[in-house]
């Protein structure tokens, strides 16, 4: 199909810009993978710390969260 | 992208109804219904009533009441466990009463058993002297008898040595003095 | 460019349309006080919220039916969080924080609802919770500890030359939190919609719909567990917020 090429640019763009989504996967496993390993090492202490695991999952997925947002602003309102 | 629009204006319109078509899709739909500022009043005045409506009703009636409900179940857990707690020294001091009862009951049984052991030893005892000396006394017949019967066989022994010796003398020619003979075995039993 | 409608294999994606407001009755531009969709699914949270809190403990039970458990056990997370988070003095700001968790997760299981509207998928609304616990913790912090919650920026625990430095970055950081924090619960809901609808419109194909019937269905469990998840953030970073306000001092 024909189409321009700034919408094609913005489609690359939007495709490049869910690569951020797999930093903050990374980002995430990381953080539960350490997490679950000191827990496992200190299960006593790992009940107090799973708010700081939210936490810190939280920090780490809204960057996922702010390269999907390009993508989706890429692909509806540019 | 409207391909439906491009189809119809084929040609060398292409361009144009391409445009076109973007300019009003655009006004139509406005891409991302989140980016769309002329609702944003709209949601900001509807979230704000909202949220007081809730807090009116979380900080009116739901959370006294939650809070009491929870004190309440608490204070009532803590009479229980109050309840729980006198109960368990009750239990444990009828324990303590029946521990006491059992080891009375117990000391008792030992002293009775010590007596009826008591009596039984006495009675054995006395039985034992009884016996005793009953078979003291029978002995002592025994042995009487028995006296009586070795005295009777010395004599008879001394009788039978005096008549044989009586004989032997009379056989041997001699002329037996019977006192004589008589005092001569006696010596002779004697040594 | 708008929304690609159509394309040649008859797919149909149509992922943002579900969170189209519109008037709820007749036509026509949206004014500030039109009730639309976006209106009724709040009034539908609020009187979920009122069902679940007021009317499910009204028996007041010392054995608690289902719902007022779940009400005490919002309750009793929201309250704990709080104290352990923020801390004694942060149990006078427990009914605002609580509001916020109750709307949110409220709103966020409503919007899973099929053929509901998410709420919480709104920009506009998420920014202006954010910006009320933004703002609401900056004026405390000030109240509280006058032109001494200037401290939080001041990491006195760094050396000096690099305090202004961080200073710096921590004011930065600081301003960046409503951004974050709003964006975070908004994106999350809306792209767990979008997901969800993308997959839907793969099954348009036969061949491939039990795939996305299998997608779908593994879509809306994760968003299940997204929708309490995000909500627990939202206030959970609230109750940090509102600690750093308290106690400023690093």
């Amino acid at each position: 199909m024909e189409g321009d090429i700034v919408q094609m640019g913005a489609y690359i763009g939007a495709g490049l810009a869910c690569m951020g989504m797999g930093g903050a996967a990374v980002g995430v496993g990381s953080i539960v993978g350490n997490y679950l390993s000191g827990a496992l090492r200190n299960p006593s202490a790992a009940a107090s710390q799973t708010a700081m695991l939210f936490i810190g999952i939280a920090f780490s997925e809204a960057f996922g969260i702010f390269s999907f947002l390009v993508a989706l602003l890429l692909m509806f309102a540019v | 992208m409207t391909t439906e629009a491009i189809d119809a204006a084929a040609g060398q319109a292409a361009e144009m109804a391409e445009a076109a078509g973007h300019a009003a899709e655009a006004a139509e739909k406005g891409g991302m219904p989140q980016l769309d500022f002329s609702t944003f009043p709209n949601q900001i005045f509807w979230l704000l009533i909202t949220l007081v409506v809730v807090y009116l009703i979380l900080s009116r009636m739901a959370l006294p009441r939650i809070s009491s409900v929870l004190a309440e179940r608490q204070g009532t857990i803590t009479n229980d466990l109050g309840a729980a707690e006198e109960l368990k020294l009750k239990a444990q001091e009828a324990e303590a009463a029946y521990n006491k009862a059992l080891a009375d009951a117990r000391s008792e049984a030992q002293r009775i058993a010590a007596e009826a052991k008591a009596e039984i030893q006495a009675d054995l005892d006395k039985a034992i002297a009884k016996a005793d000396a009953e078979i003291a006394a029978k002995s002592a017949e025994a042995a009487k008898a028995i006296a009586a019967i070795r005295e009777g066989a010395v004599d008879s022994v001394k009788e039978v040595a005096a008549d044989v010796a009586k004989d032997l003398v009379t056989a041997l020619g001699g002329k037996a003095e019977a006192r004589t003979i008589k005092a001569a075995v006696v010596a002779r039993l004697k040594g | 460019m708008a929304a690609e409608a159509q394309s040649e294999t008859g797919l149909v994606f149509h992922p943002m349309e579900q969170f189209t407001i519109e008037p709820l009755f007749g036509e026509g531009p949206i004014h500030w006080y039109t009730l639309t969709n976006q209106t009724l699914w709040m009034a539908i949270a609020v009187l979920v919220i009122f069902l679940l809190l007021v009317v499910g403990t009204s028996r007041r039970a010392l054995v608690p039916n289902r719902i007022q458990s779940i009400g005490e056990l919002a309750y009793g997370f929201i309250y704990k969080m709080v104290e352990d988070v923020a801390g004694k003095e942060g149990v006078k700001f427990f009914p605002y924080i609580m509001t916020l968790f109750m709307f949110i997760v409220v709103a966020n299981f409503l919007g899973l609802i099929p053929m509901s509207f998410s709420t919480t998928s709104h920009i506009a609304v998420t920014v202006v919770m954010a910006l009320l616990v933004f703002v609401s913790v900056t004026l405390i912090g000030f109240y509280k500890h006058g032109i001494g919650f200037l401290k939080l920026f001041w990491v006195s625990s760094a050396p000096m030359a690099l305090r202004p430095v961080l200073a710096i970055i921590e004011l930065i950081s600081y301003f960046v939190r409503p951004v974050s924090h709003s964006i975070r619960l908004a994106g999350n809901v809306m792209a767990g919609h979008a997901v969800i609808e993308v997959f839907a419109a793969f099954a348009a194909i036969l061949a491939i719909a039990p795939l996305s019937l299998l997608g779908i269905i593994a879509m809306f469990g994760m968003d299940v567990l997204v929708a309490f998840v995000q909500a627990y953030v939202f206030t959970i970073l609230t109750c940090v917020y509102l600690k750093d306000a308290l106690h400023p001092a690093h």
